[in-house]
């Protein structure tokens, strides 16, 4: 008996894969359908081991799905509800076409609805899994919900985004959690920790919204995502407010009290008017405080005293964090965009004011004597209390980032600020540019150098550009240079004459030109397998060298230049 | 609207005794703001009639048709029934006209002095004075007035009427009679330019146009006249009109957008008659209908209706509805029961995790993105330049984006490409293929192998010592003798030059017919002999360098080893022939001349001295020859092309011979005459190889750039492969005593490595490059050639493409 001959590809890496045509024909679905199942379901191409065998021998480049995945995905209960949603609207297109208005209404009231719950749980099994992915959720709910309504966009979809993205930072307010702020050109990069991820997200500034070349963004595949994200936001708003025993959706526990003497028309737009405000506390389901905060135990046996140290610091600083604004008030100007203002100042505890008059919400007037702090950006104010600084608004973000309040001095109305630096700097990395600034708040000795701006700094900047210099582009001509200097002196030392024996200094210079030589030749013995691997890594060292030393003249040319100019002056 | 119009003139012309038209402008004064303009530059006599001018606007245009004929109708049917009555009856009293006449006394008087056209102004006064007393009489009525001239009789007779009237109901005319005075119709008024008259009263005697002044007059009258402010044209007569201070203060109520009515109150209380309260008595005179008592079944029908679509789910109430729509909208619950617990559930295969979007945002990236970054971030003219050259790929740029420099927050515009980017990042999630990628987190430094400092590898040549000059092109090939006092040498120039090694000076200078291409000196002690091929022939050759005794023995061996006759087969015949010099040449120390059918390229004695081997490499077959001096014969080992022989080496013990071809090396037993080993190099064109003195290890240069050492215990691949240069790989030499090798090759460059050899066979052999030397200039992209370790010393020499030889000592 002759066994039967295995056909090919099916086993191993050929009938892993599926390409997105086959997945279709097995899905019954069309394109659009699938993409959208995609999306909510969180299914992605895989990339395989083997190209060439995942596609069955096909050369070129499939989008290849992981059968399994397909599997999945044809036990999905969406899968009918997106039928229905087709046959739905197509019977709604064939009563619009017929003026059919009492079916056309029929329709819409049972157009179908996607209920996506369990694909939340699915895909995120615990609740810090969700935590992990609300990178993206944030940032796209918050751009969505500055967008005005759109065709593809269903109507409501803005208006959730931003019931709840100010639903999230009200919760940032109540639990404080915020740990850094960056002012991009792009938008407001905040950073906090949730149950120990670390969640970033960017809002962007005023006026985000444009209108699209067609071609160049979908907003219907954008939708789509928004719709998975909405529910994911929302459930996770709901698990993270009854954390922190307060009350979702958010209530006011003082709203009757303070207003009772209006009638109020309609409260839901009023309380949400306040919500947008973030500048209320919002009411609590009971009075017992959840104690978060346990202290660093001593006695945990870690090997590194120096580590605990220094998760001992760290919380320390977080906890000066938390109370960073604490018995200061503010008064924010009108020019100052007042939602990210509100709500740092009230992360950290401050108490935050604007104009009655541009948004609701405002605690107190501008003529309050107890007002610390006016926000203002703008060169000049007509009226100004003396009992209060008149700062712009970058110190709110350098105090944060900082973790302590920074002299106000540098940054009081009118004056010219101080560069704005990235909070997000990656801390492993040894070879990286840091600006003299960032190098001051690691070492307070430097800031004074600044102050003075001596010339000190420069010079040694200059040293070591120079050095730089040395390292990188003239060694070898110079070491031509000298071995033909040696020859030399071996040519003079030919004659024969008896001079008084000099004492030689090593050469410290010339020790490391040898180091240097002789790691070159040991270089040329990395293993064959890892040669190109180190040749790409010295490469990239390499450039980040060159980076660095371009920054580094530049900034030199900029001082050099500014000198010049207040000498001028 | 026309053929009312007519009509009433047509009722008119019929009733003829009645003259008298009057007219109020009580009825329209509210409609009459818009035709403000008209009334001002139209007025002529009766300013107050607004009516008339209404009726002249709508001739010019029917603006508003519908309404105009509507009143025009109902006036008319008064008109008629009053020309009617007093048609029929004069006395009975027509009440319309009877209150009027009063002031019509006046008027008489001066519509009979209208004729005298300079008098017209007094008239007009005289008129205005009468209608004040009327205005006391009648309720703050404005009057109008007469319309047409009238026959003092019927004025006298209505004069009458009116005194017996009394109070009437009727006691002001509401009839808004158009005021026709002259009867030329709706004609351009430019017909009557020319004429001295305009137009033709009822009477049908002319009008007479006012004396028209020329300029100067109107200017006198404008100086000296108090009333010229007041006095206008009426278009229909043609007449000036002096208007009344009540007409002035009308015009300016209009003009202020005011009721004109002084009188009226926009204030008065409102007298609510239709209110919801039930009242005592009903307003309407008659009772409800019984059928208004009974419920409507018509409207039962549709309630019951609605109930039933109610009932069904057809149609909802509001609650219900909004009940509905929430339950559309997400309802959010506690989903996660725990933080970290998961729920066992059917999930996505092998979930690998998207990277998160902020992770990898290097340091650098990040301050420039700042709103306000320190200076050095910002792009100079040749970052912009270089961003601008990329536009069309821009995955080529440094970074994403220019980095820009806002002095205060409130300049920051939004960033346009913030959709795009979130757009492509949304796109990167559902559609990037995934998979699981391991990074490695070393640095560059730890993949360099860890050995021993060159320092603890000493002694080993560091220096240039000397220089030994004297060769005009390149130097293909040297050689030392046993004691390594001193150095032959093998030019292009066709020379052969042997160096006292240590002071670098030319001993003694052989000239040869062709390029040398391979010289060596002989390895037994007890002769002094060297070795030189070049072109097709290869000469031994006593230098009488060194001991007397050992150049004169080596004659006379060499002399008695000639007598020896030997017989070659066919075919090593044809390959060599052997010859003694002649005597010239013998005096010039040639010991023995082989001349071969083809190019000699290299020459290797054995180590006893007592054969050599020679190599031409276009031979086929017959490309290496190995001779016997002492028997003054040669023998093919190999009956066989394996390809391009490049070079042959005598195994230092065994009687083994390894021969180079273009990628492998083959050792042969000579013994046995077996192939021992096939040695695969995996390089394309050996150059040339070195033997361990040992005989264990193997070094072979190539021209692509690799030296490989061969281990020839371990296997016939090679044990390691050296990269130290840059270009083609010409000489390899092992030294005799010290652990060294050195390689030299066309980038200028001699390598001295540490390669020690253990006794111990389970220890790899150890191999530390050690010094770079660079110390020959570049030829005709030639570098080194000849590369020979002194035999004692830890010295080496090396030959150069510029002519020059060198040593370098420790």
């Amino acid at each position: 008996m002759v066994s039967k001959k295995k056909k090919k590809f099916s086993s191993g890496e050929g009938a892993k894969y599926i390409s997105r045509r086959a997945a279709l024909r097995k899905l019954q679905v069309s394109l659009r359908e699938f993409r959208r199942l995609c999306i909510l379901k969180g299914i992605y191409p895989r990339e395989p081991r083997n190209r060439k065998k995942a596609q069955k021998g096909d050369t070129g480049i499939k989008t290849l799905y992981h059968i399994k995945d397909i599997q999945f995905l044809l036990h999905e209960p969406i899968i009918w509800k997106l039928r229905d949603i087709k046959t739905g609207s197509k019977k709604i297109a064939k009563a619009r076409a017929l003026k059919d208005y009492e079916k056309i209404h029929k329709f819409n009231n049972s157009y179908p609805v996607l209920k996506l719950d369990h694909i939340v749980k699915e895909r995120y099994p615990t609740f810090i899994d969700a935590l992990r992915d609300l990178d993206d959720c944030l940032t796209l709910c918050f751009l969505f919900s500055t967008f005005p309504s759109m065709k593809h966009i269903p109507r409501d979809q803005s208006q959730l985004c931003r019931r709840l993205t100010t639903e999230f930072m009200h919760y940032i307010i109540e639990a404080g959690v915020l740990r850094k702020v960056f002012v991009s050109i792009k938008g407001y990069y905040y950073q906090a920790e949730i149950k120990g991820q670390t969640v970033t997200w960017i809002v962007p500034h005023h006026f985000s919204f444009e209108p699209q070349n067609r071609a160049e963004v979908d907003f219907k595949l954008m939708s789509i995502f928004v719709e998975f994200y909405i529910v994911m936001l929302g459930f996770v708003n709901f698990r993270l407010y009854h954390s922190l025993n307060l009350h979702y959706p958010p209530k006011f526990p003082s709203l009757s009290a303070t207003n009772i003497e209006k009638q109020l028309v309609d409260e839901d737009v009023f309380v949400s008017e306040r919500v947008a405000a973030l500048n209320y506390s919002i009411a609590k389901n009971s009075n017992d405080i959840v104690e978060e905060d346990v202290a660093i135990d001593d006695f945990c046996n870690e090997d590194d005293p120096e580590k605990l140290a220094e998760a001992k610091k760290e919380a320390e600083s977080i906890e000066n964090l938390k109370t960073l604004f604490k018995g200061l008030k503010f008064f924010l100007n009108r020019e100052v965009p007042r939602e990210p203002i509100v709500f740092m100042l009230r992360c950290f505890g401050g108490e935050v004011s604007w104009d009655k008059l541009l948004f609701v919400g405002a605690t107190f007037d501008e003529n309050d004597e107890s007002i610390t702090h006016q926000i203002v950006d703008r060169p000049s104010v007509d009226n100004k209390y003396t009992s209060r600084y008149y700062v712009q608004p970058q110190w709110i973000f350098d105090s944060i980032n900082n973790r302590e309040l920074m002299p106000v001095k540098k940054y009081f109305m009118g004056e010219i600020l101080p560069p704005h630096l990235s909070p997000f700097t990656n801390k492993g990395l040894t070879d990286i540019y840091m600006p003299l600034e960032e190098r001051a708040l690691h070492d307070p000795t430097l800031l004074e150098e600044i102050h003075k701006k001596d010339k000190e700094a420069e010079d040694s900047e200059k040293n070591d550009i120079a050095e730089n210099n040395d390292d990188d582009h003239i060694d070898e001509s110079e070491s031509d240079i000298e071995s033909a200097e040696e020859l030399q002196e071996n040519d003079t030392k030919k004659k024969l004459s008896v001079a008084p024996g000099k004492v030689t200094k090593e050469d410290p210079q010339q020790k490391g030109k040898e180091a240097r030589q002789e790691y070159r030749l040991r270089e040329k013995m990395v293993k064959n397998k890892h040669k190109r691997l180190y040749k790409s890594m010295m490469q990239n060292k390499l450039e980040r060298k060159k980076e660095i030393w371009l920054l580094r003249k530049k900034r030199r040319l900029h001082e050099e230049a500014k000198n010049e100019k207040n000498q001028k002056s | 609207m026309g053929n009312n119009r007519k009509r009433k003139i047509d009722i008119s012309k019929q009733n003829k005794e009645i003259e008298v038209k009057e007219e109020t402008s009580e009825a329209e004064e509210d409609s009459a703001d818009d035709q403000l303009l008209n009334t001002i530059t139209n007025e002529e006599e009766d300013c107050s009639d607004s009516e008339g001018e209404i009726e002249d606007s709508e001739d010019e245009g029917d603006q508003h048709s519908e309404e105009e004929s509507e009143e025009s109708d109902f006036n008319i049917s008064e008109d008629s029934e009053s020309n009617d009555s007093e048609g029929s009856d004069g006395s009975s009293g027509t009440e319309e006209n009877s209150g009027d006449s009063t002031e019509e006394e006046e008027e008489d008087s001066s519509s009979s002095e209208i004729e005298e056209a300079t008098e017209e102004k007094e008239t007009v006064e005289n008129k205005q004075n009468s209608k004040k007393d009327v205005k006391k009489k009648v309720f703050r009525e404005r009057k109008t007035e007469v319309k047409t001239l009238k026959s003092s009789t019927i004025n006298e007779k209505l004069k009458e009427k009116s005194e017996s009237a009394g109070n009437n109901e009727y006691d002001y005319d509401s009839s808004d009679e158009e005021d026709i005075r002259n009867t030329i119709g709706n004609v351009p008024k430019n017909w009557y330019n020319e004429y001295k008259h305009f137009g033709y009263d009822w009477d049908g005697k002319k009008i007479i146009k006012p004396e028209a002044g020329d300029h100067i007059d109107e200017f006198l009258k404008k100086m000296e006249d108090p009333d010229f402010w007041r006095t206008v044209k009426d278009p229909q007569t043609g007449q000036n009109v002096i208007l009344s201070d009540e007409d002035i203060q009308i015009i300016k109520r209009i003009k202020a957008g005011k009721i004109p009515d002084v009188s009226f109150d926009e204030y008065a209380p409102w007298i609510e008659w239709f209110t919801r309260d039930v009242m005592q008595t009903p307003l309407r005179k008659f009772p409800e209908h019984k059928r208004s008592f009974l419920p409507s079944k018509d409207e039962a029908k549709k309630v019951s209706k609605f109930v039933h679509a109610l009932k069904m789910g057809w149609i909802k109430t509001r609650e219900e509805a909004a009940l509905l729509r929430a339950k559309k909208e997400p309802q959010f619950y506690m989903l996660w029961q725990t933080d970290d617990q998961a729920e066992e559930m059917r999930r996505i295969h092998k979930h690998i995790p998207a990277p998160k979007s902020f992770t990898n945002i290097s340091a650098f990236t990040t301050h420039a993105e700042s709103y306000n970054p320190p200076s050095e971030y910002l792009f100079d003219d040749r970052e912009m330049k270089q961003w601008d050259k990329h536009k069309d790929a821009p995955w080529k740029r440094k970074l994403h984006f220019v980095p820009q420099k806002y002095d205060s927050l409130r300049q920051v515009p939004s960033y346009k490409r913030y959709i795009k980017e979130r757009f492509l990042r949304c796109l990167d999630l559902y559609l990037c293929p995934r998979a699981i990628k391991m990074k490695i987190n070393i640095d560059p430094e730890d993949l360099v192998p860890k050995l021993p400092s060159p320092k603890d590898l000493q002694p080993f040549p560091t220096t240039l010592s000397v220089e030994y000059k004297g060769h005009t092109d390149m130097v293909r090939t040297i050689s030392t003798d046993k004691m390594g006092q001193y150095l032959l040498s093998g030019s292009d120039d066709g020379t052969v030059k042997i160096w006292e090694v240590n002071t670098g000076r030319c001993l003694k200078t052989i000239k040869m017919d062709d390029i040398v291409r391979s010289v060596e000196w002989c390895p037994n002690n007890a002769l002094s002999l060297v070795l030189i091929a070049s072109g097709k022939k290869v000469v031994l050759i006593n230098p009488h360098i060194g001991d007397y005794l050992v150049c004169s023995k080596t004659d006379s061996v060499l002399q008695e080893a000639s007598k020896i006759a030997s017989v070659m087969s066919e075919r090593v015949k044809s390959t060599v022939e052997w010859s003694q010099p002649e005597d010239a040449l013998y005096k010039s120390g040639v010991r023995l001349m082989l001349t071969h059918f083809k190019d000699v390229t290299q020459v290797t004695w054995h180590g006893k001295g007592d054969y050599f081997a020679s190599v031409m490499p276009d031979g086929q077959n017959r490309s290496v020859l190995i001779s016997q001096i002492s028997r003054q014969s040669s023998q093919l080992p190999l009956t066989k092309s394996k390809g391009l022989v490049q070079c042959v080496l005598f195994h230092p013990t065994k009687p083994c011979l390894f021969v180079a071809t273009q990628r492998n090396v083959r050792i042969y037993d000579l013994v046995k005459q077996t192939l021992v080993k096939k040695l695969m190099t995996n390089s394309k064109w050996i150059s040339t190889m070195a033997i361990h003195p040992a005989g264990d290890n193997l070094l072979v240069g190539t021209y692509d750039r690799k030296v490989l050492w061969f281990d020839l215990d371990l296997s016939t691949k090679p044990y390691q492969v050296l990269r130290l240069h840059g270009t083609a790989v010409r000489g390899v030499a092992y030294h005799k005593r010290y652990p060294l090798f050195a390689s030299g090759s066309d980038d200028r460059s001699l390598i001295i490595s540490h390669g020690m050899v253990y006794n111990d066979l389970l220890k790899n052999p150890l191999i530390v490059p050690l010094k770079r030397l660079e110390d020959h200039q570049q030829t005709n992209d030639f570098g080194i050639f000849g590369v020979h370790f002194h035999p004692l010393q830890p010295w080496v020499f090396s030959s150069g493409a510029d002519g020059t030889i060198k040593l370098y000592s420790n």
